[in-house]
């Protein structure tokens, strides 16, 4: 009886420590590039050219990631969100949905940087518009597909099956059904869906060299709004080095006194921006949540 | 020269018949889960279909507003006349009949959303959308559930679900009424309620029954014995079918039933 109890301690405990562990690795992490980059930090480093001072800053990159993200989620939500009304509501079972099923888990686990390639043949290369925001969202809205597929799918899944009868039984038809009892009760799964596979765009490095470019950006005309001229940055057609490709790059070929400075700077905004993404989404997901529902908790 | 008969037609054979069924059968693929139901429920009167679990008699309430239509492999025969239309015939569209015929199930099944926009659920979705229109459906709908009162200060930003169980069931029935039913089916609506949550329901029913023709499945016989007008027993067969035994009014059904099964069920002997 003894042993019984010292186990079950035992497995409280571990389970306990390795939770806790995970926080600490998140703590960790983010205040190692914060207190790094802490001492070198000014405001200016936001928004001034890589080129400014010595130091430099990150404006046009932080801009390109905004704008490779928006892009990106402009592209991935919508068709993954459908896919997966598809997936949970009208494709049931069979031998469709289990090809889907594997190609989803296929495309999902293949390497980024193969993305990167394919996306430079495709969108680069056989486009020709050369390497653009454009190429990038495309190439990984391929590499986040799948995810956001499936995630959205398994919050619409998690839907108890009383909801849709119960908007059946008033008369509402399959459509209105998911369009007004499914989807809003699946929103903070879909909001979960959304930060992952951002969080993916934020970071991801590799299948954005081949296709968003990596070329250091020149100081960014924001008055010129031409969305189809390539110098402007409004374009969808601009070449969009990322946060994460500067990152890289100024690692793996910078040279100078500041590089590490740099780069712990540009780690520190990234993680930032990063969270201000996530904790912004979940507050826009619920904000959205009690709109459609009609609730304040 | 002819004598009066001995027993008076009771009060409610003489009320119109709102539905009519015909040598229904149900089948789930190839095997028969309901067979030979022949019923005529009159309009304004409650009438409970009672019998042990299995006998089908959810699948046949299920029937009266095609909601087996959304079970793969159902499939009902026979012929179900409501209001002189035959709701299986080819032009019927199911999400009309659900909006004349309302469901109330058996587990309250609010939507999370506010108070206010789960009644106005049914009516939104008919195309209502006039402000004062869905105001209007709102408060008819809650009063006439008997839920208004309890409601009326926060209805419109509390959520559903923060109501206790009795009260969620009857926001159900509030929000089944806002479509505008001339018909309630209502599946065991207090098997998962207390004591006066159940009384308060049936209070309700009994409401109601002036203004619709309602069906209730149910499993307590003492609520059969107190909310309905009429009885319908079902059992199953040694086939594993369910079929009707007998239907009649309550008050024959539960002391002078025509056959031996009926009075071993309602005398608790079997079920």
């Amino acid at each position: 009886m003894r042993r019984v109890l010292l186990a079950d301690q035992l497995a409280t405990a571990v389970l306990w420590s390795i939770a806790g562990s995970v926080i600490l690795i998140l703590i960790a992490i983010i205040a190692h590039f914060l207190l790094a980059a802490l001492p070198d930090f000014t405001p200016s480093f936001l928004i001034a050219d890589p080129s400014t001072d010595v130091i430099g800053g990150v404006g046009p990159v932080l801009w390109n990631s905004v704008y490779v993200l928006a892009l990106t989620m402009l592209v991935t939500v919508p068709l993954g969100v459908l896919g997966a009304v598809f997936m949970a509501e009208y494709a049931g079972t069979g031998r469709l949905i289990d090809l889907i099923r594997f190609s989803q888990e296929l495309i999902g686990s293949v390497p980024s940087i193969v993305v990167g390639l394919f996306g430079f043949a495709v969108f680069v290369a056989a486009t020709g518009w050369g390497f653009t925001a454009l190429a990038g969202a495309l190439a990984l809205t391929v590499f986040n597909l799948p995810l956001m597929t499936r995630l959205a799918e398994q919050a619409m899944r998690a839907v108890p099956d009383d909801e849709r009868s119960a908007s059946f039984a008033l008369g509402a038809t399959k459509w209105q059904t998911i369009r007004h009892v499914v989807l809003p009760i699946a929103i903070p799964g879909l909001v979960t869906g959304v930060i992952l596979t951002a969080g993916r765009v934020f970071g991801e490095a590799a299948a954005l060299l081949f296709t968003a470019g990596l070329a250091t950006p020149g100081r960014l005309n924001f008055a010129n709004l031409n969305l189809l001229d390539p110098r402007s940055p409004w374009s969808p057609f601009h070449t969009a080095t990322t946060l994460s490709v500067y990152l890289w790059r100024i690692n793996s070929e910078g040279t100078g006194p500041v590089v590490d400075q740099v780069a712990n700077l540009t780690a520190a905004v990234l993680i930032v921006a990063v969270l201000i993404f996530n904790l912004g989404s979940r507050a826009l997901g619920q904000l959205l949540q009690r709109r459609i529902t009609g609730t304040r908790s | 020269m002819s004598y009066a008969p001995t027993i008076p037609a009771s009060a409610e054979s003489l009320a119109p018949t709102k539905i009519r069924v015909r040598d229904l059968r149900i089948s789930y693929d190839t095997r028969v889960a309901v067979r030979d139901v022949n019923l005529d429920v009159p309009e304004h009167a409650v009438t409970a279909f009672i019998g042990p679990s299995g006998c089908g008699k959810s699948t046949i309430l299920r029937c009266f507003d095609r909601m087996n239509d959304l079970i793969p492999g159902a499939s009902v025969h026979g012929s179900i006349v409501l209001d002189g239309e035959e709701i299986n015939a080819p032009g019927v569209q199911p999400v009309e009949l659900r909006r004349k015929v309302g469901l109330v199930f058996q587990k309250p099944n609010p939507f999370p959303m506010s108070i206010y926009e789960n009644v106005a659920y049914g009516p939104r979705r008919h195309g209502v959308s006039s402000r004062a229109a869905l105001d209007e459906v709102v408060e008819t709908s809650l009063r006439r559930a008997a839920i208004w009162d309890e409601v009326k200060d926060e209805y419109r930003r509390k959520n559903a679900l923060s109501l206790s169980g009795g009260q969620q069931q009857r926001l159900c029935i509030a929000r089944m009424l806002a479509t505008g039913p001339e018909v309630i089916l209502m599946d065991e609506p207090c098997s998962a309620l207390d004591p006066i949550a159940t009384l308060r329901i049936e209070q309700l029913i009994t409401e109601l029954k002036t203004q619709y023709t309602i069906l209730i499945v149910t499993h307590n016989m003492q609520q059969a014995a107190r909310v309905s007008d009429r009885t319908a027993f079902f059992t199953l067969g040694d086939d594993r079918a369910g079929y009707l035994v007998e239907e009649g009014p309550t008050r024959m059904i539960f002391t002078d039933p025509a056959n031996r099964l009926t009075e071993d069920y309602v005398a608790g002997r079997f079920g």
